[in-house]
């Protein structure tokens, strides 16, 4: 599996500095942008060859619909009927009519066109102001045809960025635990998909107990527990590669890692004699350092996005509360006062907030708080749910949870879920088997 | 002591607090609780005759109560006994926590059992200690009978 490959990206015309249509992503999904995605037209040989190389009857309107899901999925964009468009493809993406896209209430236009060129996918599309009659954008891609569904994504990614001004989230992945088996005994295996729940992948075999993988940010490298020899520590696994070590040489269980925001370190809780602290390890010099020193639990480790501050989780008052210290282990302060507990803080790319657990009153909660502690929200409540992981554009967060079982201790299920910080657009992430422990990507292109 | 009929007469004792309150919530047809521990025998087994294998916890908790430190010195005596055996203690806490709190709570349980075997003379080198957190529940059920079974350590012979 590889992450990196080659796209070509061109800017067909400048991007002209009207922002006329724009969608405000902070107030949550009341009225989402009708916007028309039109299939991308392709000429019959290239149709033909695509189709033999990958078996798709038609490459164009197959990313167009990865778009147009992508779109619908983010609660901001309410992509209209194809059944009702006037206009032919490839006659929109030279020159759309706009009367007719007016008429059935699109407010923007996704054109585009996809060719081959020497056995590679080549693909243009147009973003257009369907009231204000302009373009609004256009690029264009080359690249394996095998990307076909990146390509997908990264128009979206270009979409929304346009209309909303911030960074888009598509062109990523979710690592996660795949579970299966009785809930005594459940079998768990790493797997990668993509955000859209496509091309998933699994990377144990489920040989042994594995669970909280995070990715590096790069992308390359993943972190995670695994009970490998039946001696539960840190790992790191190289994605492309496969190639795995334990992370130090510990005398006992080491859990709970993530990346420093530079990839360099590995932070982590290790459990000796009954008492967790936290650590981290130089991924170049092999260096460990130890970051806290207290009687109590310290776990659930999270740097701040320019590295200066941990947040991390210490039952220090009695019960499970948020830190938040410098990376030095100084400084250290609680912010969480509110009733219940709390645990896996986890920082916002953004910076500005931290995203938790909270247990109140037999209830879970995923909420989020600012990093002093004020402002708390809570965006969910459930019988059980947890360990939030943000989105790269810091404006969604995806977790899991866990059903209740019948009188008969039945019916257990562990799945994927994702909410805006909004505290809308709650869904369900569709995976293949049971999973948990989901983990977002830094975007894959750019 | 005698453990059972001290466990017999709680149990008559709860039965009677069930039907004096005519409880509403679902009779509690295995097992029993104290406070929120576990004091029944459904998931428990035994190392040698009247060695049980498991002790239990409050919820959050890693305090050893009296029943367990009971089972422990039974333990540690056994143990004394067969000298050439070692033995895991696998610690576990229950499905109502985060799952990294859960690790280092069940390291922190299977801990306390430890500490107290070896103060009843059994070396740290023939005890290892592993947690489960909440990933090997023993009772699949979602309700507070089965976290108490769930909240536990294990002793498991090594060899």
């Amino acid at each position: 599996m590889k992450f990196r490959y080659i796209f070509l990206l061109i800017v067909l015309l400048p991007i002209k500095a009207f922002a006329l249509i724009e969608v405000d992503i902070t107030r949550g999904n009341l009225s989402p942008l009708p916007i028309a995605v039109s299939p991308l037209s392709i000429d019959e040989e290239s149709k033909e060859n695509f189709r033999m190389i990958l078996k798709k009857k038609n490459i164009g309107s197959e990313i167009s619909k990865i778009v147009e899901n992508n779109l619908k999925q983010s609660g901001l964009f309410n992509p209209l009927n194809k059944d009702a468009f006037l206009q032919k493809p490839e006659i929109a993406n030279l020159k759309p009519r706009f009367e007719d896209w007016a008429l059935i209430k699109a407010q923007a236009l996704v054109t585009g066109k996809v060719t081959s060129v020497d056995d590679k996918l080549r693909v243009e599309f147009r973003l257009w102001d369907v009231l204000a009659g302009k373009e609004m954008m256009a690029l264009a891609f080359t690249t394996v045809p095998t990307n076909w569904r990146r390509v997908g994504h990264i128009i979206t990614d270009k979409v929304y960025e346009r209309l909303t001004g911030e960074k888009g989230y598509f062109d990523t992945r979710i690592i996660y635990v795949a579970e299966e088996g009785p809930k005594t005994n459940r079998i768990k295996k790493l797997a990668i998909m993509d955000q859209d729940g496509f091309n998933t992948k699994y990377l144990t075999l489920g040989n042994e107990l594995v669970l909280t993988p995070r990715f590096s940010p790069t992308n390359q490298m993943v972190t995670y527990l695994s009970y490998f020899r039946n001696l539960p520590r840190v790992y790191l696994l190289d994605i492309e590669t496969g190639v795995q070590e334990v992370v130090g040489d510990f005398a006992g269980m080491t859990f709970a890692p993530r990346f420093s925001p530079d990839g360099k370190k590995i932070i982590m809780s290790f459990a000796m004699d009954g008492n967790s602290d936290i650590y981290t390890m130089d991924l170049e010099n092999r260096l460990v350092e130890r970051i806290t020193n207290h009687p109590s639990i310290d776990t659930s480790p999270s740097y701040s996005p320019n590295g200066k501050y941990i947040c991390f989780n210490s039952d220090r008052s009695g019960y499970q509360q948020i830190y938040v210290m410098k990376s030095d282990g100084t400084n250290v302060k609680r912010i969480s006062y509110g009733k219940g507990l709390y645990g896996t803080p986890v920082w916002s790319p953004r910076g500005d907030l931290i995203a938790f657990t909270k247990l109140h009153k037999g209830k879970f909660f995923i909420g989020v708080m600012r990093i002093d502690g004020k402002g708390e929200r809570l965006l969910t409540e459930n019988f059980y749910q947890e360990a939030p992981s943000w989105s790269p554009n810091g404006r969604v967060l995806i977790f899991y949870r866990e059903t209740k079982t019948d009188a008969k201790g039945e019916g257990f299920s562990a799945k994927l879920w994702s909410i805006d910080l909004t505290g809308y657009n709650e869904r369900l992430v569709e995976t293949e088997s049971d999973a948990s422990d989901p983990s977002w990507s830094a975007l894959l292109s750019n | 002591m005698n453990l059972e009929k001290i466990l017999k007469n709680t149990f008559l004792v709860l039965l009677a607090c069930l039907v004096l309150s005519a409880c509403a919530t679902k009779k509690v047809s295995t097992g029993q609780l104290q406070g929120d521990v576990y004091t029944g025998t459904d998931t428990v087994e035994y190392l040698a005759s009247g060695v049980p294998d498991r002790v239990f916890f409050a919820t959050n908790e890693s305090v050893l109560t009296t029943a367990s430190r009971d089972t422990l010195r039974k333990q540690a005596t056994w143990l004394r006994k067969k000298s050439d055996i070692n033995v895991v203690l696998e610690g576990h806490a229950d499905e109502r926590g985060t799952r990294e709190y859960n690790l280092a709570l069940g390291e922190r349980r299977a801990n306390a059992a430890k500490d107290y075997l070896m103060t009843y003379g059994i070396s740290s080198n023939r005890i290892s200690v592993i947690s489960y957190g909440k990933e090997r529940p023993v009772d699949s059920g979602s309700n507070p009978l089965s976290w108490s079974k769930n909240r536990r350590s294990v002793t498991v012979k090594a060899n």
